[in-house]
């Protein structure tokens, strides 16, 4: 006979001393589990609704500004600052821990409407309706330092007066040249006083300017005359043109697919679109209710936020048709400019109210440093939201969002709106010979023309 | 390699080891895959199929790893009962085995005499740490089976019929005279719940913490005992019952009857989800086994059945009789009559299960309960002279998790665990027969109405399937060619007949529907008036003939 039974002895499976850890044992075994699914998804349910309780994206306000603030820009050399500028020329350095401004820059006679900072971040491009084009040293030491004993005003490295207002300005990612946005796009050159090149086509004003992050000699504008033009400095004229039927307010490139930019258009939505195929929007993001007024992309390429007429800020996936995220504050106006952290974990937006707000990129992320098994729980948490995201109860609380009452009736009413239309184009084809109207997709619908 | 292994080379003895290894590695992850992976061949959906196909690497991933850490790091091994010789496992008696293992597994024989307030029923924690038994004539206890430490005894002095441990050792449940108690672990009455009356049966549903009860009227309550809410309260209409199980696998409640039926519960449906007939007689007792496809169960006509719980069908009978069953962790029956407990083992891998073990114990003893201690290969025994504890080697889980049940726990991880599985509370709406279905897409009906190419498609089949039947050979006279084309014309047209008339049968229907329909908006509105009206027409005819004919007999 062979014999055996389980037989474990205290000190195998105990801790020696109380100062040492527990020892923990581990069998996977399925039996010993059991409705695994059941947990899972409760968990997932419960994980859902934790997300909606820690939901607190509002970080902070940058309060200073005498008046609206109008443009912003990053400084891609420093994670903590950025510059803002108002409708009275004011234009600030703040810095974004601190939530204080860290410089001023003054000088501008009227608004300030275009703000960039050179790639290496030690010179700062303003421009405004005052005709002028205004180039500053950006104090890298009082950044550092951000004290407020000194003063901190600085002086223009060199003022640049034109014949026209302007509408924006963009630095070229690699190359120190910049294109300002007016009457026409001019090129600028830090050491001339002139522009070195200037294009046209059509006499309407140019309202934004946003340089290729990939290729450093592309740049794209959008136009009062619902136009989004591509240009290419090595050529003498302008490459390629779109008409819309609405202006876009905005445009900004996908830095991880430079070939694909997104246009914020005065038709609450905005249009993804490959350069290279410019009949057909790639994708529409819906969801605001009014005019976008500003878009900027995140470092990562896989959302970008925008803001809008509507008081509200939005993110969206890149290739999403709704957005993922929105946030308001009863104190918010009209959103002017909103930008990305060059982190991609913040969100800076600009409004009306002469605020600068900070928010949080993922509404329920857990701000600091997360030690291992926090950051363990939270992967598990998501991993689980993930996979049971389809059931409805899980659905419904991730998707869930509180609205203010205006945007929600406003939104209701687009939704009205949009569904009359369809069911009268509906009817009018039913009733017509076949074949006799077309219904143009919705990525092709607001395109009027491509002009080569 | 079974190649290199012909030749024999000294050195390719290793390979052989290796495959084996690998073959019983492969056994292993096959456990952890729960079940077949998605066909990804059927997808039409490129985006879709890569996604499933990464998902797909990762489980065979984590399945791998699962069964590689259970092959190398798992610190214990299974205990076992081998015969040499002419030897039998049944013929082993415990004093044999209790020579052979050592002492601190030898303290786990012994019996404990308490002839006065039998027979006793016994609850073990799930981590099997912890005892709880229960004296019919009121006698309650717990033990912490490491030590054999009585932790508390106390009578209360009235009938107790069941004792069932909540989620842990601080609390348990005990169905006593009149009502349902609550103790907790000092003796302290915590609550009293009247509403499930005499109960005759309790038991805890751990993942739903609820507590289940069948009362002397048949009736069958949930409560929910962390809110205290009743869930559910059913009659079953089925009478006076004792049997009741949990099956582990899915927590469904089952009950066997005494009409021979067994009943399946869960707690948000007034019917039962199953009623099988199981036995000609009373079902004296009911067990599930852990992985919750077999089901035992045994009757008063001394029968002891396995049921598939898949196919609900015997897999095999066993003559015997059990007035208690229980399965053990490893899949042991354990059954117990009069004063001899029966072991059988499932042996062949193939659900087969024969005998194992058996013990005996002194002669008049009443066994009441026999239950398998958790993470131990000790089967408890509840006799109407005390409680006894006896070896059964290779019942036992010989591996716990530390986070599931932790036979050694101190009280701070069970402060956390407690948190912890309160937190992942599931609601009593995900007990269902088949657990595994949540968050699953629920397979698409099938079309009932065929289409036209299918009905078509069936007709030439039925024809088909006519013509290739031989024609008989018949009499002189009846066998002239022209009479048997004819006679094959008839037999294609008898074949052709039921589906022809049941395609007129739909257009008729079809056209009487439209008619229906037309004959209201046959006309524009504005003539409408202009149409004749049926049936008034005919009555006015018919009322003119009479006029005339009135007429006619005045002039005649």
């Amino acid at each position: 006979m062979k014999v055996k039974v389980i037989s474990r002895s205290t000190d195998e499976f105990t801790r020696e001393r109380s100062q040492d850890l527990q020892r923990v044992f581990r069998n996977f075994d399925p039996s010993l589990r059991t409705q695994e699914k059941a947990v899972e998804y409760v968990r997932a349910v419960n994980a859902a609704k934790l997300d909606k309780i820690f939901a607190r994206p509002f970080v902070g306000a940058m309060d200073g500004h005498m008046d609206a603030v109008s443009c912003m820009a990053k400084n891609p050399n420093y994670l903590k600052g950025i510059f803002s500028g108002s409708m009275d020329g004011d234009i600030r350095l703040w810095d974004i821990a601190s939530r204080r401004t860290v410089c001023q820059f003054p000088g501008h006679q009227g608004a300030v409407r275009g703000l960039t900072a050179s790639t290496d971040g030690r010179v700062l491009v303003s421009c405004g309706t005052d005709c002028t084009v205004r180039l500053w040293n950006v104090p890298v030491s009082t950044i550092m330092e951000s004290d407020d004993s000194a003063d901190n005003s600085a002086k223009p490295l060199a003022v640049y007066v034109w014949k026209n207002a302007f509408w924006a300005v963009d630095h070229q990612w690699d190359g120190n040249l910049f294109a300002t946005a007016g009457a026409q796009v001019d090129i600028w050159d830090h050491n001339r006083s002139q522009p070195v090149n200037s294009f046209e086509w059509g006499k309407d004003t140019v309202i934004s300017v946003r340089f290729n992050p990939g290729e450093p000699n592309v740049l794209a504008t959008s136009a009062s005359d619902r136009s989004i033009t591509l240009y290419d400095l090595r050529m003498t004229s302008p490459a390629r043109k779109l008409i819309m039927r609405t202006k876009s307010n905005s445009i900004s490139w996908n830095p991880m697919e430079p070939m694909n930019f997104t246009a914020a258009n005065e038709d609450c939505n905005c249009y993804s679109y490959d350069a290279r195929k410019l009949d057909e929007a790639k994708c529409v993001h819906k969801d605001h209710v009014s005019a976008v007024m500003d878009i900027d992309y995140s470092p990562t390429g896989r959302e970008f936020v925008t803001g809008s007429y509507d008081r509200t800020v939005r993110i969206f996936q890149y290739n999403g048709g709704h957005s993922r995220e929105i946030y308001h504050t009863k104190r918010m106006q009209r959103v002017f400019c909103a930008k990305f952290s060059c982190d991609a974990s913040y969100v800076i937006s600009g409004s009306d109210d002469t605020n600068l707000r900070l928010w949080k990129a993922k509404a329920s992320e857990q701000l600091g440093v997360l030690l291992p098994r926090e950051r363990k729980k939270h992967e598990y948490l998501d991993a689980v939201k993930n996979r049971y995201k389809h059931l409805p109860e899980v659905k419904r609380i991730v998707r869930h969002r509180h609205l203010p009452k205006p945007i929600y009736k406003a939104a209701a009413l687009r939704r009205t709106m949009t569904e009359a239309e369809r069911r009268k184009e509906d009817r009018r084809k039913a009733h017509s010979a076949p074949g006799s109207i077309l219904t143009k997709p919705l990525r092709k619908k607001r395109i009027i023309q491509e002009v080569e | 390699m079974g190649v290199k292994q012909e030749n024999g080379t000294p050195g390719k003895v290793v390979p052989a080891i290796e495959q084996e290894i690998s073959e019983e590695l492969d056994m292993k992850v096959k456990k952890y895959l729960r079940g077949e992976g998605a066909n990804l061949k059927v997808l039409q959906d490129k985006k879709l199929k890569g996604q499933l196909a990464v998902r797909e690497e990762l489980y065979g991933k984590s399945a791998t790893a699962a069964a590689k850490a259970e092959k190398w790091l798992m610190p214990s091994e299974g205990g076992y009962l081998e015969a040499e010789g002419i030897e039998k496992t049944w013929r082993i008696r415990q004093e044999s085995i209790a020579r052979e293992v050592d002492i601190s597994s030898s303290k786990n024989q012994y019996d404990i005499v308490l002839p006065d307030l039998g027979p006793y029923t016994l609850d073990f924690t799930s981590s099997g740490r912890f005892m709880a038994v229960a004296g019919r004539k009121g006698h309650l206890a717990v033990i912490d089976m490491k030590n054999m430490g009585l932790i508390k005894e106390f009578q209360v002095r009235e009938t107790v019929r069941d004792v069932v441990f909540l989620h842990n050792e601080l609390f348990f449940a005990a169905a006593q005279k009149k009502y349902l108690y609550i103790y907790n672990r000092d003796g302290t009455e915590l609550h009293c719940l009247k509403e499930h009356g005499a109960a005759h049966r309790l038991q805890f549903l751990k993942n739903h913490f609820l507590l289940a009860s069948i009362n002397k009227f048949g009736q069958l309550h949930y409560q929910d005992v962390t809110m205290g809410e009743m869930v559910g309260n059913y009659r079953t209409g089925l009478g006076r019952t004792d049997v009741m199980q949990v099956n582990p696998f899915n927590s469904v409640v089952a009950l066997g009857h005494s009409g021979g039926t067994v009943t399946m519960w869960k707690p948000t449906s007034s019917a039962p989800l199953v009623k099988m007939l199981c036995h000609h007689g009373p079902i004296s007792a009911l067990a599930f086994h852990p992985n919750g496809h077999l089901m035992a169960t045994a009757g008063m006509e001394r029968k002891i059945k396995l049921w598939d719980l898949r196919k609900f069908e015997v897999l095999q009978t066993l003559p015997g009789h059990a007035k208690t069953l229980d399965f053990s962790q490893k899949g042991l029956l354990a059954g117990g009559t009069g004063s001899f407990v029966q072991i059988l083992g499932d042996f062949s891998g193939t659900q087969d299960y024969s005998r194992y073990m058996g013990h005996s114990m002194v002669k008049g003893y009443q066994i009441r309960k026999v239950l398998f201690r958790p993470y131990e290969d000790v089967l408890g025994i509840g006799h109407s002279m005390g409680w006894s504890s006896i070896l059964i080697p290779g019942s036992g889980e010989p591996n716990f998790d530390s986070w599931v049940a932790n036979p050694f726990e101190t009280s701070k991880q069970r402060r956390e665990k407690e948190v912890r599985s309160l937190l992942d509370k599931l609601p009593p709406e995900t007990i269902m027969l088949d657990p595994t279905k949540i968050g699953n897409v629920r397979p698409a009906r099938k079309k009932e109405k065929l289409t036209k190419e299918e009905k078509e498609a069936e007709m030439e089949a039925a024809i088909a399937a006519v013509k290739s039947n031989p024609l008989k050979k018949k009499t002189k006279g009846k066998n002239k060619p022209s009479k048997r084309v004819k006679k094959k014309q008839e037999v294609v047209v008898r074949a052709k007949r039921p589906y022809l008339e049941q395609q007129m049968k739909e257009q008729e229907d079809l056209s009487r529907k439209k008619q229906k329909t037309s004959e209201d908006i046959q006309l524009p509105k504005s003539l409408q008036r202009f149409a004749r009206k049926k049936p008034s027409n005919i009555i006015v005819l018919k009322c003119s003939c009479l006029f005339i004919a009135f007429n006619i007999l005045y002039k005649l």
